[in-house]
């Protein structure tokens, strides 16, 4: 080997540390945040951070929980925005499911237009229209209910495009193989089209999770108690109570309630996660 | 029920297939269409909830817009709007595309490496938003510490200084996305043949050609769609915000969507609120119709 490649080996591998070094430097930066506020969560409320010491304290305490989860329902925060994912997911699977069913087996005069239709909703957010649809639920008579959160969601443009292309993935012989054997339409779903469409499926729920359980402005504007309140609208209703002021170990263990759940779930399924937003490309 | 008997049969008109579409067609022509236009409508007319005189709308024609578009403020608020949409999205997108370079590598500890930057994205915005008004506390605050070890001596109250509280809202959404963004870089160098690159080493290419005349443009397809989400995501979120800067001080950090918010439940203005969504609606269509057009040319 000649002096020229070694040189070359040797500077690759350097570099190769370098890059390395670089990216574990970047991922601490990048990490500091959520780090921080768990150490802060567990700081006593008796020592006030000052410039210099804001980590941890003379004691790991579980106090600020105690009193965070004591000034605001979070419980009832919890459930609330259970109740909306829940739902929106529930009633999203089988508007989409029929919808994208629609869409691969039949042909039918119009489809197109109505396919365009349904398309509108992706190209316009939900959050735009928050004045005009915040007027539709109150004619409906649903403000300030859990209802009202998720029903604008019902139905998912989105959705019905991605089990449309999954659904055409079938073999037709096996759709038309399904029907010779007198498969009705609901067997032919359950049977033919969803067993393969299932990784489209799960992708779709995950991003739906994600996306409804993290969303703050709707809920927001919509709601005005803690009966129907989520934990995004709760959280920042906690952090503009007067009593809480600049009290970061409190604050910070409130933020905690409620991300910590959310990062357990994102750890232990990480891959489908990361999967799923690859697949529909929304969070 | 109606079953499927033959392809022939499919072909005769069949009720069935509306039917299936038809929960979905409800809820899109209820919160989507319904809504366009009812705004489109209102737009027209002075309505204000909260000053008794003008609780019943009466028609003005095109004034609403015309008001907006001489007012000052609102034209400070467009120009907000395009300076976080600069702000954010070129720079989250070139760091999802460092972020992938680096995770790409063989490496030990690869995959906690990832984590550490896409975690953000599954947080909500306004708990992650939380966790950074900490950071720019003045005095203590961890931003400005390490700033003041690197020397700045500059202001620090980040979300309460005009100057910074648009950054400080930008920083927060480049922490957030930017991980997100690389997950689709990282998946489209996998899906990148291994060969080109053999070859282009063979011809001498250096690392630096071999990036940006070989890797980058192999990747265009992938940036063509992360910018598009990018775009939509930095119109359409505005959490954070309401938790840093609440739009100031003095309207510094209010983006059209916050603008919107704010003149619809805050100054109950019905009628200039709704203008201002035909305005979002119209910038968000012209937007996705282009990426659209701009997409389909590249197939």
């Amino acid at each position: 080997m000649n002096e020229k490649a070694i040189n070359g080996r040797l500077f690759n591998r350097v570099g190769a540390w370098l890059l390395t070094g670089l990216t574990a430097v970047i991922a601490i930066f990048w990490t500091i945040p959520v780090v921080w506020a768990l150490v802060a969560s567990f700081r006593p409320m008796s020592e006030p951070m000052k410039i210099g010491d804001v980590w941890f304290g003379s004691a790991l305490t579980f106090a600020n929980y105690e009193r965070a989860w004591s000034l605001a329902p979070f419980g009832q925060y919890y459930i609330n925005t259970i109740v909306i994912v829940v739902t929106i997911l529930a009633v999203q699977l089988v508007t989409i499911v029929l919808g994208g069913f629609a869409f691969a087996n039949y042909r039918f005069a119009g489809k197109k237009w109505i396919f365009f239709f349904i398309l509108l909703q992706m190209m316009i957010p939900a959050t735009a229209l928050l004045a005009p649809n915040f007027a539709t639920i109150r004619i409906l008579g649903l403000y300030n209910t859990r209802l009202a959160i998720a029903i604008p969601y019902f139905g998912s443009a989105f959705g019905v495009f991605l089990m449309r292309q999954a659904f055409m993935d079938v073999p037709r012989d096996l759709v038309d193989a399904g029907t010779m054997d007198g498969c009705s339409w609901w067997q032919l779903i359950w049977h033919i089209y969803l067993p393969p469409s299932f990784p489209s499926l799960i992708a779709f729920s995950l991003s739906s999770i994600t996306w409804h359980w993290n969303e703050f402005l709707w809920p927001l504007v919509i709601t005005n108690s803690d009966a129907a309140r989520p934990l995004t609208a709760g959280l920042v209703r906690f952090t503009q109570l007067g009593e809480i002021g600049a009290q970061w170990p409190l604050l910070s263990a409130a933020t905690l309630i409620v991300i910590i759940p959310l990062l357990i779930i994102f750890l232990i399924f990480q891959r489908h996660f990361v999967e799923s937003f690859l697949h529909t490309g929304i969070k | 029920m109606s079953v499927i008997k033959s392809s022939a049969k499919r072909q005769k008109f069949n009720i069935f297939p509306y039917i299936l579409t038809l929960p979905t067609i409800i809820f899109v022509a209820l919160f989507t269409a319904w809504p366009v236009i009812l705004s489109i409508y209102k737009s027209f007319f002075l309505q204000r909830m909260n000053i008794a005189r003008f609780r019943e709308p009466s028609f003005i024609g095109f004034d609403n817009y015309s008001f907006l578009f001489s007012d000052p403020n609102f034209l400070q608020v467009i120009k907000n709007t395009v300076n976080y949409v600069i702000g954010t999205v070129p720079i989250s997108i070139f760091l999802g595309f460092f972020f992938a370079l680096l995770v790409n590598r063989k490496l030990v500890g690869r995959g906690v490496f990832r984590l550490a930057l896409f975690h953000p994205m599954v947080l909500p915005m306004v708990s992650a938003a939380t966790i950074w008004l900490f950071f720019f506390t003045p005095g203590y605050g961890l931003m400005n510490s390490a700033l003041r070890v690197l020397g700045y001596t500059g202001p620090e109250n980040w979300t309460g200084n005009p100057g910074l509280a648009l950054l400080s809202v930008i920083i927060v959404a480049i922490w957030k996305n930017s991980g997100y963004y690389m997950i689709f870089y990282l998946a489209g160098l996998q899906k990148l043949p291994g060969d080109v690159f053999e070859s282009a080493q063979l011809d001498g290419a250096n690392w630096w050609q071999i990036l940006w005349k070989i890797t980058f443009p192999l990747l265009r397809r992938t940036t063509v769609f992360i910018t598009t989400i990018a775009f939509i995501d930095a119109f359409r979120t505005v959490d954070h915000i309401f938790v840093l800067t609440t739009g100031g001080p003095s309207q510094a950090s209010t983006v059209l969507l916050f603008q919107l918010w704010q003149e619809r439940f805050e100054n109950q203005n019905v009628g200039l609120s709704s203008a201002i969504t035909v305005i979002f609606v119209l910038v968000l269509l012209v937007f996705t119709v282009t990426n659209y057009l701009i997409s389909e040319k590249e197939d």
